[in-house]
Formats: C-alpha cells, sequence, structure tokens
C-alpha cells in the first residue's frame, strides 16, 4: 500500500528537536559518517592535491608543503582530517560488514558502532602524539 | 502526461549502480590506502627523493589515478546522498549537485596535471 494511500486517522505528533532527541549510537556514526565525507570532499582532496603538487615540485616545495604541519592551526587541520579519514573507512568497512549481513543484531551493531567510534578516536590520538 | 514526464532531474534514478559502485570504489580506496601505509611504513617516513621516484614510476601513477578516479566517483554517490537527503528544494539540490560535480571535474584535472604534467 502506497503511502498516500493509508488512511489518517488522527494528526500525528511531530517532534524532531534533533538536540533534544538522545541518538543511538549508530545514529551518531552515521551522521559523523556523512559529515567526515563531506569534510574530505570539499577539504580534504584539494588541500592531498596541493600538498602532493608542492611535494613532488621540487625540495624547496616538498619543505613547503609540509611547513604547515610545524604550525598549530596546521597540525589542527591535518589532526581533524586525519581522524575524518580513519573514521570515515573504518565505518565503510562496518558498512561491509553489514551488507554481508555480519553483525545485523541490534547489539552487535551499536557495539560495532562505539568500536568504530572508539578506534577512530585512539588512531587520532597516535597522529597528535607524532604532530606535537 | 507524457511516460517519465514527472520524473525530477535530481531523483535518485539507478540506486542500485550507486550503491554497487559506492562499494567497489570503497575497496579501491581502501587498497590504495593500505598501499601508501604499507610504503610508507617500508621506508619509516617519506623524503622528498623517496616521494620523487615513488611518483616517477608509470604503474604508480596509474593506480594513484584509479584511486583519485574511485575517489570521485565515491564521492559522487555520497555527496549526491547527503543533498537527496537535506537540500529539498529541488532547484537548490540541482545547482548544487553542479557544484559538487564542477569541483569533481576541477579535482580530476588538477589530477592528471599532477600526474603527467611534471616530468
Amino acid at each position: 500500500m502506497a503511502a498516500a494511500d493509508r488512511p489518517v486517522d488522527k494528526p500525528r505528533p511531530v517532534y524532531l528537536n534533533l538536540f533534544a532527541i538522545r541518538q543511538p549510537l549508530p545514529a551518531i556514526a552515521s551522521i559523523l559518517h556523512r559529515i567526515s565525507g563531506a569534510l574530505l570532499f570539499l577539504v580534504g582532496i584539494p588541500l592531498l592535491l596541493w600538498g602532493v603538487q608542492r611535494s613532488l615540485a621540487s625540495p624547496e616545495g616538498f619543505a613547503a608543503a609540509t611547513a604547515p604541519l610545524g604550525t598549530p592551526l596546521g597540525k589542527l587541520v591535518f589532526l581533524v582530517l586525519a581522524w575524518c579519514y580513519v573514521f570515515h573507512l573504518l565505518a565503510g568497512l562496518r558498512h561491509l560488514a553489514l551488507d554481508l549481513h555480519i553483525g545485523i543484531g541490534l547489539a552487535p551493531a551499536r557495539g560495532s558502532a562505539a568500536l568504530v567510534l572508539v578506534l577512530s578516536i585512539l588512531l587520532a590520538l597516535i597522529v597528535a602524539v607524532r604532530l606535537w | 502526461m507524457v511516460a517519465g514526464a514527472d520524473k525530477l532531474p535530481v531523483g535518485a534514478h539507478y540506486g542500485l549502480r550507486d550503491w554497487l559502485s559506492q562499494r567497489v570504489t570503497a575497496i579501491v580506496i581502501t587498497l590504495y590506502s593500505a598501499l601508501i601505509l604499507g610504503i610508507v611504513l617500508w621506508h619509516g617516513g617519506l623524503d622528498y627523493a623517496t616521494f620523487r621516484t615513488l611518483f616517477a614510476g608509470n604503474a604508480f601513477r596509474v593506480a594513484t589515478f584509479l584511486f583519485m578516479a574511485s575517489l570521485g566517483w565515491h564521492a559522487w554517490v555520497g555527496m549526491r546522498n547527503i543533498l537527496m537527503d537535506y537540500a529539498k528544494p529541488y532547484g537548490v539540490r540541482l545547482m548544487l549537485e553542479i557544484v559538487v560535480v564542477c569541483l569533481l571535474v576541477a579535482y580530476g584535472g588538477w589530477t592528471i596535471g599532477v600526474l603527467w604534467g611534471q616530468s
């Protein structure tokens, strides 16, 4: 039965204050998957291309491309993008597992969402330690 | 009404193709990432000479191009999914999709320039 044919006996309450609804872990992982992906596309790819291009041009270019990693802002940008990459990759692998019907129960799905979040933060911490 | 006239140009059309290409490109991206990680760990970091030698090889350039093409296709599916969910007025959605496509083409040209533009 199409949605439009369904009898509507009474108007249903719509409550969509996203800041008041407590999101389950898989929902948090899902929205972060989208945010990290969009950031990688809009900021990550151009920075990657810029970095590789400058690095290949000359030894001075290589030094210039890696110089921002010595500044607090450069480190922060690199760290955020590194986390985006790691998180997006891990969340993607989780999705591939779900596609193969691995861990599709409620409890394992929550567990794997938590695992992806924790692992990505740990890997980002390693990057942070190496940066500072 | 003409058949198909009610279809939106910003609609979902080939759902299965998008679903599958998103996953296949994801696997290509993952394999290339593992390759890069392996190379960096093998050399214990990258200096200019190593970096330069790496990109001098045609096989590596082609692999990198394949990676970037996969990245672009993957990003297209993902960005369009995001726009289909949050950019509701379809004029706005179409405009934003055009911006994404322009960025993708620009990234593509830039990639070719980086890989083959300098000897």
